[in-house]
């Protein structure tokens, strides 16, 4: 049975936010959460804990390097340490910190890395990554959640905090429509199925889900039913829902923001060679190329990653399966 | 119960020279490591973990301890004998160093082995951690303090200095690390590789106290962590001029065996040199 979610949703808020939000709630419920950034308090949103618990609070200035081992020794002392910077930075210059410091000792920090992505817009692409979802799945003890609106950010906040064991949490820049509520479900390993189809199933995660979600409705239209898949959780990755989707359309799209290579659909395509299937995968992203600056908007477009582009690439996959 | 400590500086010459017999069995028995930080260390790792620090070998993770960090990883022999000879765990086990199986890695692994506080062996790390914990101590007026060694070679490390950086802006005065100056790195000195001094004046610009000391001078060695808890506002560096494979004539002071093992003939030279040491720390010379 396919997930509940809001169609017309006429609110916009950015993940970030969301991230900003929980960790209050988790630092007033824990006084062992402490919380680090590297000069970028306000825009990473980790400055509403910084007011509240100046005492648990600390600011590294640019070094994002000190940011992952500084935190790794705060965890020692039976700490929960929340790290935030933009991902091109952490974990884009400090993986040894976060492998050696944090998951080979199997510290509880989580690692945020804010502005991720495309939609990082017109700073351009030094600071679009699209690579931290590959450096950080490959790392044991590491969970890595891809969330898709301010709601389920919230919740993937809780989660890695719950999980007190190495998290990678990846929000965006971008205000992006709040689709989900705080009843939609959400756990470390799960999926949503927003939208239930025959024809194709789209995986989607972080801010493209809207735009899945989009295509497969006006691709309904054009007689093409798809499930839509919110894979938030790309590591661990809910290998049941991939089965089960594989069996019942034997057509895969990913969608991410983020290169073709190492990311959630490389999580899948794993899991989908590890069963007998004719199942056949689309890993749709960003083709071994670097970004550029632009509006958010227009960027997604150009690169196929908007409404349009992520149905033109499910009608080639369902007309290249169907013949 | 807090680990006795030992008071007597013949008595903790004899524990040095018990460590540097046991680093030259464990690294010839291994067949790979790293002699010359280890060996040049061992008076270093006594003063700590026989007359320093607080700590309980029978419980590790005792919540009042000193914190201990060792940011150069490679030279865990002489981290894993001082933890041996203290109580943490059988000194038997110091055999298995580097075998499959065995809680005694190449390089430390946190939760492997009882008395290790952070993972190590990419340069840099340690020393921000050890910045990480003194922080925790200070904002919760907690009165352990926190440890770190750190080597010469990893000064070159953007890291370092990051982390030197915040804990001067904390004024981490719970802080005391001390660096193995013993002048060589991988690919020869330190002065040729990528120069490091003036260290001392680096760290004093950083804001840090700072106390250069003779790291073979037990006596020096525990006068200057004395002094380093005077300075309440301030991290403190000591920098100890050590001598690469310190103890054995033959293997002292050359680059080459900074990540060379003895054979079994050089072993037995080895043992033969620090018996003669033993016999003279208990003539008193």
């Amino acid at each position: 049975m396919a997930v509940p979610f809001n169609e017309n949703p006429t609110e916009k808020k950015s993940t970030r936010d969301g991230f900003g939000r929980a960790l209050v709630e988790i630092g007033e419920k824990d006084a062992n959460v402490w919380a680090l950034t590297a000069d970028v308090s306000e825009s990473s949103r980790t400055h509403w804990f910084a007011e509240k618990f100046p005492e648990r609070f600390v600011q590294v200035g640019v070094a994002e390097q000190n940011l992952a081992s500084t935190a790794a020794g705060i965890a020692s002392c039976g700490k929960i340490s929340f790290i935030s910077a933009f991902g091109a930075f952490s974990p884009g210059r400090n993986f040894d910190q976060i492998r050696v410091s944090i998951c080979y000792s199997n510290l509880p920090v989580i690692v945020h890395a804010s502005h991720t992505g495309l939609t990082v817009g017109p700073d351009g692409a030094s600071h679009q990554i699209l690579e931290d979802i590959a450096l950080m799945r490959s790392l044991p003890n590491m969970n890595v959640l891809v969330p898709s609106d301010f709601e389920q950010v919230k919740k993937a906040t809780h989660a890695l905090y719950e999980a007190k064991s190495p998290g990678f949490l990846r929000t965006s820049r971008e205000k992006v429509p709040v689709f989900t509520t705080p009843e939609t479900p959400f756990s470390l390993g799960g999926s949503n199925t927003f939208i239930e189809g025959e024809d194709a199933a789209i995986f989607a995660c972080g801010p493209l889900v809207p735009y899945a979600l989009e295509a497969a409705k006006e691709l309904k239209g054009e007689g093409i039913s798809c499930s839509v898949v919110d894979l938030y959780s790309v590591k661990p990755i809910d290998r049941k829902m991939i089965e089960s989707m594989a069996k019942k359309t034997g057509t895969l799209v990913t969608v991410e923001e983020h290169q073709v290579h190492g990311g959630m659909g490389s999580a899948v395509a794993e899991v989908l060679c590890s069963f007998k299937t004719d199942a056949t995968l689309r890993i749709h992203g960003m083709y071994d190329k670097f970004g550029e600056s632009g509006p958010a908007k227009e960027l997604l477009k150009k690169y196929k990653l908007d409404t349009a582009g992520i149905k033109g690439v499910v009608l080639e996959e369902v007309k290249k399966n169907k013949g | 119960m807090a680990f006795k400590k030992i008071e007597g500086i013949t008595e903790l010459k004899l524990v040095a020279n018990t460590i540097r017999v046991d680093i030259v069995k464990m690294l010839s028995e291994a067949g790979s490591g790293h002699p010359a930080g280890s060996l040049g260390l061992a008076d270093i790792f006594t003063a700590l973990y026989f007359n320093i620090m607080n700590h309980d070998p029978q419980n590790p993770s005792w919540e009042e301890r000193d914190r201990f960090v060792l940011s150069n990883g490679h030279v865990c022999p002489v981290l894993y004998a001082s933890l041996a000879n203290s109580g943490y765990f059988p000194k038997e086990e110091l055999s298995t160093l580097r075998l499959l199986g065995s809680r005694l890695q190449g390089h430390p692994h946190r939760g492997a082995l009882p008395g290790i506080e952070n993972s190590s062996g990419p340069l840099g790390q340690g020393f921000p951690i050890a910045v990480g914990m003194a922080l925790v101590a200070a904002r919760e007026k907690k009165n352990w303090r926190v440890y770190c060694v750190v080597s010469d070679g990893e000064q070159q490390e953007g890291q370092i200095w990051e982390a030197a950086m915040l804990a001067a802006k904390f004024k981490l005065g719970n802080l005391t690390a001390i660096m193995d100056r013993n002048y060589i790195q991988i690919d020869g000195t330190t002065e040729d590789v990528n120069p490091l001094d003036p260290l001392g004046d680096k760290y004093r610009a950083f804001n840090w106290n700072v106390i250069e000391v003779d790291g073979h001078d037990i006596e020096a060695i525990l006068a200057a962590y004395a002094q380093a808890k005077e300075i309440t506002d301030k991290p403190t560096m000591i920098i100890a001029k050590t001598v690469p494979c310190k103890g054995i004539p033959f293997m002292e002071g050359l680059v080459e065996w900074h990540g060379k093992t003895p054979k079994e003939e050089e072993t037995e030279k080895a043992y033969c040199a620090l018996l003669e040491e033993c016999k003279l720390i208990k003539e008193g010379k």
